[in-house]
């Protein structure tokens, strides 16, 4: 299981990495979402899988899944939630101002040079 | 803090009160209230000669650095003293002479006062600091105050040049400089010169002993316009002429003569010759090429740099040759130590009839408004005193009695004659071609020197051609050259009266391994010396060169001026800042994209080859869990869902798309049992998306812009080549356990103590709650970014 979600997660990695490189502003963003799953997804498998029940206190001392990673990923969530959104806003900002979503035109060469 | 060191530090002191003299005392030239310093320091290091000269040394230490071994250590032997009473001395006279060469209502007297006195420190540091480091430190005072200087009259453009390069040049050799004191260093384990001194036999068969050879010899060649790196002193020349006088042929051009002359108890033991064979031939190298270039010159100043680079390279060289001496220390009377004795005698014969050539050169510039001898000639009459100066320093240049000249050309020869009867590092074969470039270039010396007093005193009187009517200097500005053509004659007659006080003890710091107590100069070699043929060679084959010179001028044309190294250095320049041009340009696109393939194609390189070069790829099925039909299913789901938004064409495709691959990955927190992730996936996921669609009602309908298939090709290469690494990195890592998990502290204290049934809460807010509160910041600080990003428009400025 754990050598095909690693599989999954390279096709994850593979198409946010694709489409980082394109011209489109928005296809950088759906990238920036395709990797956070992508890392999300890796390090939960790195902490095992299906290896007990649920995280949750039980009496029968029945043996339960890894919870570090999962609050490590809980809290990752939050934060590329947050990225994510500011990265919507900016670019919509920036189209509004600059009026162009192409990269190739977000060159910063004027009094950048 | 001895008074030596307030001596050194007295300049620097004195530098800041310069500004406060000049704008109080405006109707009183600055220069004298300058004078007092340097008149006072030359009194005080007139008393060490006694001392001095009877052979014991003065050292001060005060603390500086004491963790790293610097101190500020002085020590005055007979070579600092020496260097320390030309310093003074002739910064005296120069400082005297400026009073009158520059003016009061024209020139900003307090900047180059301040500069002068800063270089005059520099330069007392340098030559007393027994602590390489502190040497080092005022060697780039004097390469800092050099560049001042030169470029004081700022509004030229050849004096901006002159001084870049002269900055240059030095700089870098002032930097190898420290590279070799760092060696030094690393063999010794001390700063301390006198301490290298007790320990040369440890750095004489080091392996690092070579390297810090050729460092140290870089830093001095440069500061000494050795060849090649004499390019910057002919450019150095549009400074004011009391700079050229005191800087560029007394004092700083002189650092590199000291330093080598200072480390040669160190280097001049090298066993294998390169020590000779470098100091002596790239010393009579220089000799020779300044010489020869000196005659092309029209600019009595490019003559004066161009003779001084000779000199030096004529210096140099007897220091080079001298060092054979020491392999030769079972003789009785050791013959080769003469080179040593004329390198320390030509050094002060040097400073005083070139200080006052450039003084000469100065009147004649400020009384006839050029320098160019094809507009000079006939001032004999109009200007007696200073023709006599400058037939007195020019004649003592050329090496006739009865001037100082004479006698340190002649123990040239006898050093360079005696290179004949060396029989070590291939001197026995080759090294006939030190007397005979010597004397060649003594030839062409003569005939500069010829030129210098000829074509600007005799000859037809041409007052159409100069811009003021010539007339004598003024006394004060006269004094100078005069007490200084009186050393030459009182050296010429009385030669002894320093052997004894001055060169014996500086030769004895050179060359501690001898005594030199019984140094007799003297006029008269006898008739089977073969220095008195070269002398008479040189006068008559001089005079003959001098009188036909307008016949074998030509010579100058054969050598194409674009071979020299002038050119090289004006071309390497401007193709270094275009190579560097081209370099940026060449990566730094502006593009975004260029930027993340880069970091993308060193993401693979790096981790790629590591995994290729440890052999690092496991593959560990022993500890996986087995696959379900579920997970097949979700696994398709996420892959449909990456191909879709790769080649989705509309924009609400790839959202939807996106919306699909998250609710599949909080599907797959469910399966793997983490109901909280799966919870705050979801909701998250539905935010995004309606967000994204938020957002997308306002950006533009088209989702991708055209892209070739080239870009796309390269860019499906790297992205599908971070994919297979980025698996390939997780597989292997899954398949090595090193440790167990530290979870098991977790899942037994989520009760008990911290009573909590939900791990995962738990954790996060009370095992590691720190995260969480800034994982709460991040949320507030991305929340506010939003506000401030809709909110605040700043209207768009106007250019103007």
């Amino acid at each position: 299981m754990e050598i095909l979600m690693a599989i999954i997660i390279g096709i994850l990695f593979a198409s946010a990495t694709y489409l980082f490189l394109s011209k489109s502003i928005l296809r950088i963003i759906v990238a920036s979402g395709l990797l956070s799953h992508g890392a999300h997804l890796l390090i939960l498998t790195m902490g095992g899988l299906k290896q007990g029940a649920v995280p949750l206190v039980n009496k029968e001392g029945i043996p339960v899944t890894d919870p570090l990673p999962q609050a490590l990923i809980l809290t990752a969530i939050v934060i590329s939630f947050g990225v994510t959104a500011l990265f919507l806003v900016l670019a919509y900002r920036a189209y509004q101002e600059l009026g162009t979503d192409n990269m190739d035109q977000l060159r910063g060469t004027e009094g950048n040079d | 803090m001895s008074l030596l060191h307030i001596a050194i530090l007295s300049p620097f002191i004195f530098a800041i009160f310069i500004p406060f003299f000049y704008k109080g005392f405006k109707s009183i030239h600055t220069g004298w209230f300058t004078l007092i310093l340097p008149i006072v320091l030359f009194l005080y290091f007139l008393q060490f000669l006694p001392k001095v000269g009877g052979g014991s040394s003065v050292i001060e230490t005060i603390s500086w650095i004491p963790s790293l071994n610097i101190d500020f250590t002085v020590k005055v032997d007979g070579l600092s003293l020496l260097f320390a009473l030309l310093i003074t001395g002739i910064g005296s006279l120069v400082t005297l002479y400026s009073i009158y060469y520059l003016s009061k209502e024209k020139e900003q007297l307090n900047t180059f006062y301040v500069y002068l006195l800063l270089f005059m420190g520099a330069m007392l540091g340098v030559v007393l600091s027994d602590n390489l480091i502190v040497l080092y430190t005022f060697w780039e005072f004097t390469s800092f105050s050099s560049f001042f200087l030169i470029g004081y009259w700022f509004d030229r453009e050849k004096s901006r040049y002159g001084a870049q390069k002269s900055m240059l040049i030095t700089v870098f050799g002032g930097l190898s400089l420290l590279g070799g004191i760092i060696l030094l260093y690393i063999m010794t384990g001390t700063f301390r010169i006198s301490e290298m001194l007790a320990n040369v036999d440890a750095i004489v068969n080091h392996a690092l002993f070579i390297p810090a050879m050729i460092f140290i010899l870089l830093g001095a060649f440069t500061k000494s316009a050795q060849f090649p790196f004499h390019i910057w002193l002919p450019d150095a020349m549009e400074a004011p002429t009391p700079v050229s006088a005191y800087l560029h042929s007394a004092t700083m051009v002189k650092a590199g003569i000291y330093l080598v002359a200072r480390v040669s108890p160190i280097f001049a033991l090298d066993q294998s010759g390169l020590w000779i064979w470098l100091v002596g031939g790239i010393g009579i190298i220089t000799l020779f090429w300044g010489s020869f270039n000196a005659i092309k010159q029209t600019d009595l100043k490019a003559i004066l740099a161009f003779s001084t680079i000779s000199q030096l390279g004529l210096i140099m060289s007897l220091l080079g040759v001298g060092a054979a001496a020491l392999h030769y220390d079972y003789l009785d009377d050791n013959i080769f130590m003469v080179a040593i004795i004329a390198a320390v005698f030509h050094l002060i014969n040097h400073a005083t009839f070139k200080g006052s050539l450039f003084m000469v050169v100065g009147i004649i510039d400020h009384e006839t408004g050029t320098r160019d001898i094809r507009r000079l000639g006939g001032l004999m009459q109009i200007m007696p005193i200073t023709f006599t100066i400058a037939f007195i320093g020019a004649f003592s240049m050329a090496g006739i009695p009865p001037f100082n000249g004479f006698l340190s050309k002649e123990m040239f020869f006898t050093g360079m004659v005696r290179v004949l009867q060396m029989d070590i590092f291939h001197l026995e074969t080759l090294g006939f071609l030190f007397p005979l470039i010597a004397w060649v270039a003594s030839v062409f010396t003569f005939v500069y020197s010829m030129i210098v007093v000829w074509k600007t005193f005799a000859g037809k009187y041409q007052p159409d051609k100069l811009s003021k009517k010539a007339h004598e200097a003024p006394l004060g500005m006269l004094i100078s050259p005069v007490i200084l053509v009186s050393l030459v004659i009182i050296f010429g007659l009385f030669p002894n009266l320093l052997s004894d006080t001055i060169i014996a003890p500086a030769a004895q710091s050179i060359m501690p391994q001898f005594i030199f107590d019984d140094i007799h100069i003297s006029h008269w070699h006898g008739w089977k010396s073969p220095e008195l043929y070269m002398t008479i060679g040189v006068i008559v084959i001089g005079a003959l060169l001098y009188l036909t010179a307008a016949k074998w001028k030509r010579v100058y044309r054969l050598f194409p001026e674009k071979l020299t190294f002038n050119k090289l250095y004006d071309a390497l320049l401007p193709s270094l800042e275009t190579g560097s041009n081209l370099f940026i340009r060449s990566h730094m696109t502006g593009f975004l994209r260029s930027y993340l393939a880069y970091i993308f194609i060193f993401f693979i390189g790096i981790l790629g080859y590591t995994i290729w070069s440890k052999d690092a790829f496991t593959i560990n099925r022993a500890n996986t869990a087995e696959i379900g039909i579920y997970e097949i299913v979700l696994a398709l789901l996420i892959v449909i869902g990456c191909v879709t938004i790769i080649f989705a064409k509309s924009r609400l495709t790839s959202i939807i798309a996106l919306g699909a691959v998250g609710y599949t990955v909080s599907l797959f927190f469910v399966i793997f049992r983490a109901p909280d992730l799966a919870l705050t996936q979801l909701v998250i996921e539905t935010i995004s998306v309606a967000l994204f669609l938020l957002a997308f009602y306002h950006l533009p309908k088209k989702f991708r812009h055209e892209e070739s298939r080239r870009f796309k090709l390269n860019n499906a290469l790297i992205s599908i080549a971070v994919g297979v690494i980025v698996a390939l990195i997780a597989i292997s890592s899954y398949s090595t356990k090193l440790f167990d998990s530290i979870s098991k502290y977790y899942v037994e204290h989520t009760y008990d103590p911290a009573g909590g049934e939900n791990m995962v809460n738990v954790i996060l807010v009370d095992f590691r709650g720190f995260d969480t509160l800034f994982e709460i910041s991040v949320l507030s600080i991305a929340g506010l970014g939003i506000y401030g990003l809709i909110k605040l428009r700043m209207t768009r400025r106007k250019e103007g």
